[in-house]
């Protein structure tokens, strides 16, 4: 039988309490408690984190990098959205 | 590090014209000249990814290789603390090849892939590991200087263009560091020791001296892909910069241990500031690299034998994922 690679996953990690998950790569895995164990033996043998997400790769959908520019530009022109848009006279308190 | 897992859309298959290739090639070189770091699906010569798969691998390959030689002594440890440590240094090895391996897969060839070319001699992996382990004293000379070596190599690569490589080098530097100072502590205590220590230290180091000056590479001059790969940010230092580096902060180590460099022609350069080392033997540096080194076959066929018994794991282990599977689907229906 020609073997090919366990489906791959990607890993998130939550290194502390109230920090969120984020990506540190991948692994190959049959399923996704293998998945688990082996994220927790590849990415926190020095205690990096206290939780675990696996996601099989092929479930992940992404913006395309190649229309970044197009795509992200709605929010090039609208200065008024930062707080630094708008002029306060200075004798004005907590604001 | 994903890759084969994103939303195409069915737009690849238009292949540039030469004026787009052209154009895209100048956008390419800018990002890379402004520091910007390359994400997998952004677009880049095939060179560029060839180089890397063929660069990325390869280093994989050799964390996973680098694991027999010290794995040869974990069982013969002298104590318990030796013993768990080195367990801990073969474990790390092994993650190292597998965030080399994730990153590396980033650029679209299978793991399966770069396994069988590993395993049917195509791939090449560092020669050093090509050397045997004959003494305890040669776990200590291998995390001093192996993985002192390895360290400067790497260091520079937490900064390559290519973002998944740069990132795993990281995590690698992070690690490495333990693996040098445990080596080098190892060497203290068998210095510090009795008279048939020390020579056991100084017979390691007389024989891997050599070899890991080698692990930099041929020298300048004589390097293929260095041009290149500056240019492209993938390396940041030649061969015989990092060479030069490395013999800087190791030979005071050496006489701190009270060991001596096995080379005649070594001295301090007052005028440079640098230590001035001896020719390497690169006959037997493309030796080794031809696999005409003391362990080539042992490693490949280790390495082989590994993969043949642990197939029908990975096959029972797929069989079982599928069953289960099957049976929720079934239970939910």
């Amino acid at each position: 039988m020609e073997e090919k690679d366990w489906p791959l996953w990607e890993v998130f990690i939550r290194s502390r309490t109230g920090l969120s998950h984020r990506h540190v790569g991948s692994l190959h895995a049959a399923d996704a408690g293998m998945a688990l164990q082996n994220a927790r033996d590849l990415y926190t043998r020095r205690q990096e984190g206290i939780s675990i997400w696996v996601v099989p790769s092929r479930e992940i959908h992404a913006s395309d990098p190649g229309e970044r520019d197009a795509y992200f530009d709605p929010a090039d022109d609208k200065i008024y959205r930062h707080p630094t848009f708008y002029d306060i006279p200075d004798e004005v308190e907590v604001l | 590090m994903y890759t084969q897992g994103l939303d195409q859309n069915g737009k690849d298959d238009t292949r540039p014209t030469a004026t787009a290739e052209a154009e895209l090639m100048a956008r390419f070189q800018a990002r890379i000249d402004a520091e910007e770091k390359i994400e997998p699906r952004d677009w880049m010569p095939d060179a560029y990814r060839k180089t890397l798969v063929r660069q990325i691998s390869q280093h994989a390959h050799s964390e996973i290789v680098g694991m027999l030689p010290e794995g040869n002594w974990i069982s013969r440890a002298p104590t318990l603390k030796r013993k768990l440590i080195l367990m801990a240094k073969v474990q790390d090895e092994a993650g190292h090849g597998l965030y080399l391996y994730s990153a590396a897969e980033t650029l679209g060839t299978p793991r399966a892939e770069m396994i069988e070319q590993l395993l049917d001699g195509r791939a090449k992996y560092s020669s050093i590991f090509n050397y045997p382990t004959l003494t305890w004293a040669d776990v200590g000379a291998i995390g001093w200087l192996v993985d002192g070596a390895a360290i400067m190599n790497q260091i520079p690569l937490c900064r390559c263009s290519y973002g998944p490589y740069a990132r795993a080098m990281v995590r690698v530097c992070r690690e490495e560091s333990f693996h040098q100072r445990q080596g080098y502590e190892l060497m203290l205590a068998l210095c510090r020791g009795t008279r048939e220590q020390r020579r056991m230290a100084q017979d390691a180091l007389d024989r891997w001296w050599w070899p890991s000056l080698m692990m930099f590479g041929p020298s300048d001059n004589e390097s293929r892909h260095t041009a290149q790969s500056m240019a492209w940010k993938i390396k940041r230092f030649s061969n015989d910069e990092l060479r030069q580096k490395f013999v800087d902060t190791t030979v005071p180590q050496a006489d701190y241990l009270g060991l001596k460099v096995p080379d005649p022609d070594l001295h301090f350069d007052d005028e440079s500031g640098h230590y001035r080392f001896g020719e390497i033997d690169w006959e037997e540096f493309f030796e080794v690299l031809k696999g005409n080194g003391p362990c080539n076959r042992e490693r490949i066929e280790a390495r082989r034998r590994a993969h043949e018994e642990g197939r029908w794991v990975r096959e029972a282990a797929r069989a079982y994922a599928l069953k289960q599977k099957q049976r929720a689907a079934a239970a939910a229906a």
